[in-house]
């Protein structure tokens, strides 16, 4: 029970710090909002051209949008969560402080990575999501039940994105640099995970293909759930086997970076 | 200084900018996949809005390569560090732009100009010398009118300290706006971009004189060629901007 509470301290202490910076919170909502509503646009011309195309009608489509943008933080999509923290502290060699806590490396960054998506949702997500309902059409479900559905594939993108970040984050280790697999993750997360198009309107094969990636976990199945395309078990299962995989493949890499690998130091 | 310093790894240095010219195309693969699923979008098809996107890419590329450090100013007025900007005997906007200066961009303009280059032989122009003229001078207006615009973010940093992301709805949103055409946006929105924000004066105008379509917001004919008068405006505008920043500078004092 005792680790249950350190887990949450650290995951309260990520929410609190991006909580601190308003500011920067206040931009990132007004940059998201440009920017959904720059995509709505092209978007809605684009079903014009195309109606279900990838199975969304009109509305559809402009609320994928929308949570495109409200997840984007709170995803990193494009990185800049807890695995840009651990790669710092790998390159500089502070890494080796933390290998003497008394407490698991791989729990301890996902439960500040989660506090930070937390706070990055309910922050910079729900404004921009809450201004795309208002004042485009959208289509949003009136069950809870569905609603609740949502918020248990969002946990469970949360974490997907997480081991996948933390995943390429490791490789510091041998690498000594994380300039290349920020970029990386920058490239896959963006293209990938739908943000900029629904994986469900890309053409095939190659809709196929990523739609089976991990990075499909993040907005694909989220959006589905919500806009009932998908029964939420199907979501559940999918994002939860990428979890284990991908987490169990961390604590690999982990075990060997920490057996094998000197760490550098000042 | 930072040039060298990105230099020294080889290696790094050639992986980064094959990086950044793999981020940037993925605006144009978007669009790519866009028209793997239809034949025109807002009416144009995919070689005049790969000419839309090149335009406004390229002269964003430029734009960033020269003053895309900016956005690391916020930074430094929070640590201090601003301050050794102000005693050294060169113009404070040019050490800005010359701050932490990424070679690196270079892979943003290189994949710019080749979809550029690949518009100019797809698109379906009657070549005449004013158009031929035309286009570098759209490249080098909208240079300086996205140069204007980061300029502007930067003055805008003295007020706020942490907020350069309002920056980046400006500059990379307006480029992204610019990537499709004017038909696919509101009337309200076009009317926003061509008389508040003049970003359509670095494509959607003198593009739609080019491929012969009509001008947004039906302006007039001769407004094709108003991109170096608007470009100047901007810079004007944003030179007053950022002096009232720099005066309105208070030191940390830390």
């Amino acid at each position: 029970m005792g680790s249950a509470r350190l887990y949450a301290a650290v995951a309260a202490g990520g929410f609190r710090r991006y909580a601190t910076y308003r500011a920067a919170t206040a931009a990132g909502i007004f940059t998201n909002t440009v920017f959904g509503v720059i995509l709505v646009y092209t978007y809605l011309a684009l079903w014009d051209e195309r109606p279900h195309l990838g199975g969304y009608d009109q509305a559809q489509a402009v609320t994928y949008v929308w949570l495109g943008q409200c997840l984007y933080s709170t995803l990193a999509i494009q990185g800049g969560g807890a695995e840009k923290d651990l790669m710092e502290r790998i390159r500089t060699g502070e890494i080796a402080v933390d290998l003497y806590r008394p407490a698991d490396l791989q729990l301890w960054w996902l439960a500040s990575d989660l506090g930070r998506a937390l706070f990055q949702v309910l922050g910079r997500g729900v404004i921009p999501f809450a201004f795309g309902a208002l004042f485009f059409p959208s289509a949003l479900p009136t069950d809870v039940t569905v609603w609740a559905a949502f918020a248990v594939t969002l946990v469970l993108a949360m974490v997907v994105s997480f081991a996948i970040r933390y995943l390429l984050a490791l490789s510091v280790f041998w690498i000594m640099d994380g300039m290349g697999i920020s970029q990386f993750l920058m490239v896959t997360g963006i293209f990938f995970s739908g943000m900029t198009f629904p994986l469900n309107a890309f053409p095939d094969p190659y809709g196929d293909i990523v739609r089976a990636l991990p990075w499909a976990a993040q907005i694909q199945m989220p959006a589905d759930v919500l806009m009932g395309e998908t029964s939420p078990l199907t979501a559940y299962a999918f994002q939860a086997v990428w979890a284990v995989v991908l987490l169990a493949a961390g604590r690999l890499l982990q075990s060997a970076a920490t057996r094998r690998v000197v760490v550098q130091g000042g | 200084m930072w040039v060298r310093s990105s230099m020294t790894y080889r290696t790094s240095f050639a992986v980064t900018v094959l990086g950044n010219l793999l981020v940037t195309g993925l605006d144009f693969a978007t669009i790519l996949l866009m028209f793997s699923q239809v034949d025109t979008l807002g009416g144009w098809s995919l070689p005049e809005i790969a000419f839309l996107y090149g335009l406004s890419a390229t002269a964003f590329g430029i734009a960033d390569l020269v003053l895309g450090s900016m956005d690391v100013l916020g930074g430094r007025i929070r640590d201090g560090s601003f301050d050794t900007l102000l005693v050294r005997p060169a113009p404070v906007l040019a050490q800005v732009g010359a701050d932490r200066f990424a070679l690196r961009r270079l892979g943003r303009i290189t994949q710019a100009a080749a979809v550029l280059g690949y518009a100019l032989v797809a698109v379906d122009v009657d070549w005449s010398v004013a158009k031929v003229l035309l286009v570098p001078v759209m490249v080098v207006s909208g240079a300086a009118i996205f140069c204007a615009l980061f300029v502007a973010g930067a003055a805008f940093q003295f007020v706020a300290q942490d907020a350069a992301e309002v920056q980046n709805a400006f500059t990379y949103g307006g480029t992204t706006l610019l990537q499709y055409p004017p038909t696919v946006f509101g009337k309200d929105l076009v009317r926003g971009v061509t008389f508040l924000l003049p970003l359509a004066f670095v494509n959607w105008v003198p593009a739609s004189y080019v491929l012969g379509r009509p001008y947004p917001l039906e302006l007039h004919r001769w407004t094709a060629f108003a991109p170096p008068l608007v470009a100047a405006g901007c810079c004007a505008l944003a030179g007053l901007a950022w002096r009232a920043g720099l005066r309105s500078y208070r030191s940390t004092g830390s």
